[in-house]
């Protein structure tokens, strides 16, 4: 075979066939709210968090519902749960609980209670 | 002669007038009562209206043909009912300063009232003096100029949707439907006055179902070079020179977004008037968000669940200019059915 | 000896009884912290266990706290308890007279009427019968309330009364028959021999009619079946208050408090809860937003049995209206907090990102504003306009590039994070070289206080504007306009700041009281610490609070936190507004002259 001096780098297709997008119920049955959002982008334009870095909490949580899971522990990392997304987001969901319980699953062998 | 049957309808705004009018038309005596005191309603507030820039005046004068010396038709100003109720298959209003009217049937066009930006704070109406209204910035464009409050014309200007409107935060869920068009409506405005300028109009989704709007919308962009940004600004900030300085997202790029502009206009949204939610409690037909309830949205949507009280307008639900006037017609030929009826 | 096989029950119960509970106290004992034991040793021997003496006969036998609730609630608590209490005690003191020995047959201050048939006198012997009948009396009242609490408990002033558990019924069930069956064993005696008094004496003579030689010992061994049915079950019942609270009133009185780890002190506390479902009334998860089975009474029962779920921990305001109210005076907000909290992860640093700025320059005070109050400019401008005016050299910290302070993440269990975000924040106060710290934002005052490590005066903005006007650093004019002032329960409660806002308000306005005030006020519903609720509750929350807070129509509702004034906002009642703002409107700027201020002017960065 040729060498053509690159490679043809992965897929960046998002195969909704393949992506399991089971795990975001497990978010949603938790949260009701969390499917009620339009992504309008207010909670990651006040996040304290993106103040710092590019933190972005609306694109994790689709990332998340989409199942592209790649990487979102730590990110969710750099939340501080402060709650301004919560206080502003106009369409009531719960971004905190949202944030929280996609923690939990991903970190689960962390996170278990006493 | 037969007793001519009697109508009240409780407020003179494009629905109002245009249900009067065709009152009149079939030989019905009509009160029309009116809280300020002129006629007109939230027209008076608008310089141009969309989709084709016609102005306001011009139209609120066509639409007054026939209204302000009808024989049939009259008109009482300064006068805000409080009270509506049916007594004896009358119905019968009282009045702020203690008159009484009565009448065979009664059209409720109390319409609408604009949402009152300073319940978000954060976007910092009524302590930046560079955010305004959309109603505001209709005020300077009628008369000639959009300047900020130092008198300088805007280098930038940012236009926001969807303030007060779908905002579970503020309680209003829906979508109040003008303030898209009225958002391009007002930047090409903007931007043929001062075409050196920019204009911003930040959305979460343009809503362009509207003949014409959508041309308008693309005449914004290709014409006058509209940027759209999509994502909601969160809060704004005052530079020491008294510009505004806005956080959003721009949730295409997934980037959070600062951007100072010399003005930020508020699109605020719609809200059933506080007459409307009034006198619609008083008679238990009222929906959602104190707005009134029509009997049937498809086939009775201007009857209400009491018999001989009929809405009009946008006291159901946030309407443009054009279908208000259509449905103050409407709202006329079912009283007249009903007229009928009861003979 | 006075036997009879009737009593093994009773002693086989007791032996067991003893025996667990010893167990019990000793494995917690052995699980108090440092600081715990460190507080036992200091004071054992000390006034402090005369004061637990007192506090235990005031709360674990008179109930006092229970009485404050409501009088019924409280006899019934006070018959069973302090009724028992003394039956055990005046029957203990008749058997050792009786038997001229301390150390009688333990079982026989229980069954004395039994085995004590005859008229025999020792000394003060003719007092006895008469008073234990008497005993016996008080306690029955308190069994048929306790019956009546169970088909109606708006009797006794509870809303809702708590749902019980397998061992609480078991027990509860025993209660409620060791007394009914002790007055027909008694009597049935007593219609034999004659030697009951008012009560018995009555009594048996209306059981006369029943062949008593026959049935006599079948109502003994009743009687003692069931107190060992009560005793065996009592371990792990509800009932384990009984024993629990006492060591509890002790271990509280000498100084022990519950840390931020779950300890042997927090078992004794899950353990002294008796149920009793007092919380459940003044939660307004119950009574705003119908949420039920999170109340901290369910916490502690799913904790103590060790099934609690993530959602009833998570689930609470942490308002602490029920820790007001809880007549144990557990730490049901710090035990619950204990529960919330996650394991750490050694080593994993979260917040690197943060590049704050350190302070320029040295400064007399550093002001915070904190997340929430980015989202109430008008606080934020308030406070600007205060400082300039009482012409304060001050180094707004958060203006651009806030961090938040770590109570959130603290709050839902995330320490190892809360720590690194404490560190950030420790770092950068410390640098601007201030003696005080302001606040606005009531969450982050309590952190400060109390999980920084600070050597700096912490002050809420009410706090630090009351001084500032005392000191007349600043001069205000009274607007007329009436005023409500709602506590938020971080400040009120959670700092137990209640007179500073009202002393304010009182200068600029008619402040007027509201039903729920100081540490009965209510929550506004917005509470960062609840990360499980939804809007739509929330907003029941905030629009009962409203409601009761508005009822007087006062022309501003005043509160002293930024989440609180934006969720009230949102509720459109009322004008809404926080103190700083009120101030800032009614601030008189005529006693500063214009070269002072310039002066001090402060250099405002704007950074894009």
């Amino acid at each position: 075979m040729k060498n053509w001096g690159f490679k043809i780098p992965d897929s960046r297709t998002l195969d909704l066939d393949k992506e399991d997008l089971k795990l975001y119920n497990k978010i949603v049955e938790k949260v009701p709210s969390a499917r009620r959002c339009i992504m309008c982008g207010m909670c990651s334009a006040t996040c304290s968090a993106a103040n710092h870095t590019n933190f972005n909490f609306r694109l994790v949580h689709h990332k998340f519902r989409m199942g592209m899971f790649e990487s979102l522990a730590s990110e969710l990392d750099k939340c501080m749960l402060c709650g301004k997304c919560r206080m502003l987001c106009p369409r009531g969901v719960n971004t905190r609980a949202v944030i929280y319980n996609m923690r939990i699953i991903l970190d689960n062998m962390y996170y278990k209670n006493i | 002669m037969e007793n001519k049957k009697t109508v009240l309808v409780i407020g003179a705004g494009p629905a109002g007038i245009s249900a009067a009018k065709s009152l009149a038309n079939d030989n019905i005596s009509v009160t029309v009562l009116e809280k300020e005191d002129t006629f007109g309603g939230n027209i008076n507030n608008w310089a141009k209206l969309f989709p084709n820039f016609k102005d306001a005046g011009e139209v609120k004068s066509s639409l007054i043909q026939n209204f302000v010396n009808n024989q049939n038709i009259k008109i009482v100003y300064n006068k805000k009912v409080t009270e509506l109720k049916k007594h004896n298959q009358k119905w019968i209003a009282n009045t702020s300063d203690g008159e009484v009217f009565e009448s065979d049937a009664a059209i409720l066009s109390t319409g609408f009232k604009v949402f009152d930006a300073q319940y978000k704070e954060e976007l910092g109406y009524g302590i930046y003096p560079n955010v305004i209204t959309s109603v505001e910035f209709e005020k300077m464009y009628k008369n000639g100029k959009i300047l900020t409050v130092q008198g300088s014309v805007p280098k930038k200007i940012a236009f926001l949707n969807c303030v007060g409107s779908r905002d579970e935060k503020v309680g209003n869920h829906y979508c109040s439907r003008i303030c898209c068009i009225a958002a391009v409506k007002q930047a090409i405005e903007f931007k043929e006055l001062y075409p050196q300028s920019e204009a911003f109009i930040f959305y979460m989704d343009i809503r362009m179902a509207g003949q014409f709007y959508e041309e308008l919308y693309r005449k914004s962009q290709e014409k006058h070079g509209v940027v759209y940004i999509r994502g909601r600004i969160s809060e704004t900030s005052s530079t020491i020179d008294k510009k505004v300085q806005i956080k959003a997202e721009d949730t295409l790029a997934a980037t959070p977004l600062r951007m100072t502009v010399d003005m930020l206009v508020l699109m605020i949204g719609v809200e059933a008037s506080k007459s409307t939610t009034i006198l619609s409690k008083q008679n238990n037909i009222d929906g959602p968000y104190g707005f009134a309830k029509s009997k049937d949205i498809h086939t009775a949507d201007n009857y209400s669940n009491e018999n001989g009280l009929f809405l009009a307008g946008s006291c159901k639900r946030p309407l443009t200019l054009t279908e208000t006037i259509a449905d103050g017609k409407s709202a006329a030929i079912s009283v007249v059915e009903y007229l009928k009826q009861t003979k | 000896m006075n036997y009879n096989p009737f009593i093994i029950p009773f002693t086989t119960g007791a032996i067991i009884l003893f025996a667990i509970i010893i167990y019990k106290f000793i494995a917690w004992y052995r699980k108090l912290d440092k600081k715990q034991r460190f507080y036992l040793r200091k004071n054992i021997l000390t006034f402090k266990s005369i004061e637990a003496i007192k506090e235990s006969f005031l709360e674990a036998l008179i109930h006092r706290n229970i009485y404050k609730k409501n009088l019924l609630l409280g006899y019934m608590h006070m018959s069973l308890a302090f009724g028992w209490f003394l039956l055990i005690i005046f029957g203990k003191i008749e058997a050792s007279l009786h038997a001229q020995t301390l150390f009688e047959e333990p079982w026989l201050a229980i069954f004395f009427r039994y085995f004590v048939r005859d008229e025999h006198k020792f000394f003060m012997s003719e007092i006895f019968p008469p008073l234990m009948d008497f005993l016996l009396l008080v306690i029955l009242s308190g069994v048929l309330l306790a019956w009546l609490k169970r088909f109606s408990s708006s009797l006794l002033g509870m809303k809702k009364t708590t749902r019980h558990s397998k061992f609480d019924k078991i027990a509860l069930a025993s209660l409620w028959w060791i007394f009914p069956l002790r007055l027909l064993s008694e009597s049935s005696t007593a219609a034999l021999t004659g030697n009951g008094s008012f009560l018995t004496g009555t009594v048996g003579n209306l059981m006369a009619v029943l062949n008593l030689q026959y049935f006599e010992i079948y109502f003994w061994w009743a009687y003692s079946i069931c107190l060992f049915a009560f005793f065996v079950s009592l371990p792990f019942s509800r009932y384990m208050h009984i024993p629990t609270e006492v060591v509890f009133i002790f271990l509280k009185k000498w100084g022990a408090t519950a840390g931020e780890e779950y300890s042997g002190y927090t078992d004794f506390q899950l353990n002294a809860c008796s149920r009793c479902g007092i919380c459940i009334d003044v939660c307004q998860m119950n009574f705003a937003a119908n949420i039920q089975n999170v109340q901290s009474v369910y916490f502690i029962r799913d904790t103590r049995y060790k099934h609690l779920k993530d959602e009833t921990a998570n689930n609470c305001l942490m308002c602490g209206r029920c820790v007001e109210a809880c007549p144990v005076g557990l730490e049901l907000t710090v035990i619950r907090q204990q529960l919330r909290n996650k394991k750490e992860i050694a080593g994993k640093h979260y917040y690197d990102y943060t590049k704050p700025q350190e302070a320029d320059k040295k400064y007399d005070i550093v002001y915070f504003a904190g997340c929430m109050t980015h989202l109430t400019p008008s606080i934020i401008i308030s406070m600007k306009k205060i400082f300039e005016e009482a012409g304060i050299n001050y180094w707004f910290m958060d203006e651009n590039k806030g961090t938040c302070c770590g109570r959130p993440m603290r709050q839902q269990g995330f320490i190892q994070q809360s720590k690194d975000l404490i560190s950030i924040n420790q770092k950068l106060i410390n640098s601007s070289g201030a003696k005080t710290l302001v606040t606005s934002c009531p969450i982050c005052y309590k952190s400060f206080k109390e999980e920084y490590v600070l050597d700096i005066e912490i002050k809420h903005h009410s706090e630090f504007i009351n001084e500032l006007i005392e000191n007349n650093k600043i001069k205000i004019q009274n607007s007329q306009k009436s005023i409500v002032y709602h506590d938020p329960c971080e400040l009120g409660r959670g700092s137990g700041i209640y007179e500073e806002p009202r002393n304010i308000l009182a200068k600029v306005g008619n402040l007027k009281s509201s039903e729920f005030e100081k540490q009965n006020s209510l929550c506004c519903g917005g509470s960062l610490s609840n990360a499980i609720i939804e809007l739509e509750d929330q907003i029941k929350i905030r629009n009962h609070a409203l409601e009761n807070l508005t009822a007087c129509n006062p022309d501003i509702l005043a509160t002293a936190c930024p989440l609180c004034k934006k969720t009230f906002v949102h509720g459109n009642k009322a004008k809404v507004m926080d103190i700083a703002e009120i101030i800032a409107e009614n601030i008189s700027l005529q006693n500063q002259s214009s070269k002072h201020k310039e002066k001090n002017k402060i250099k405002t960065k704007i950074e894009l």
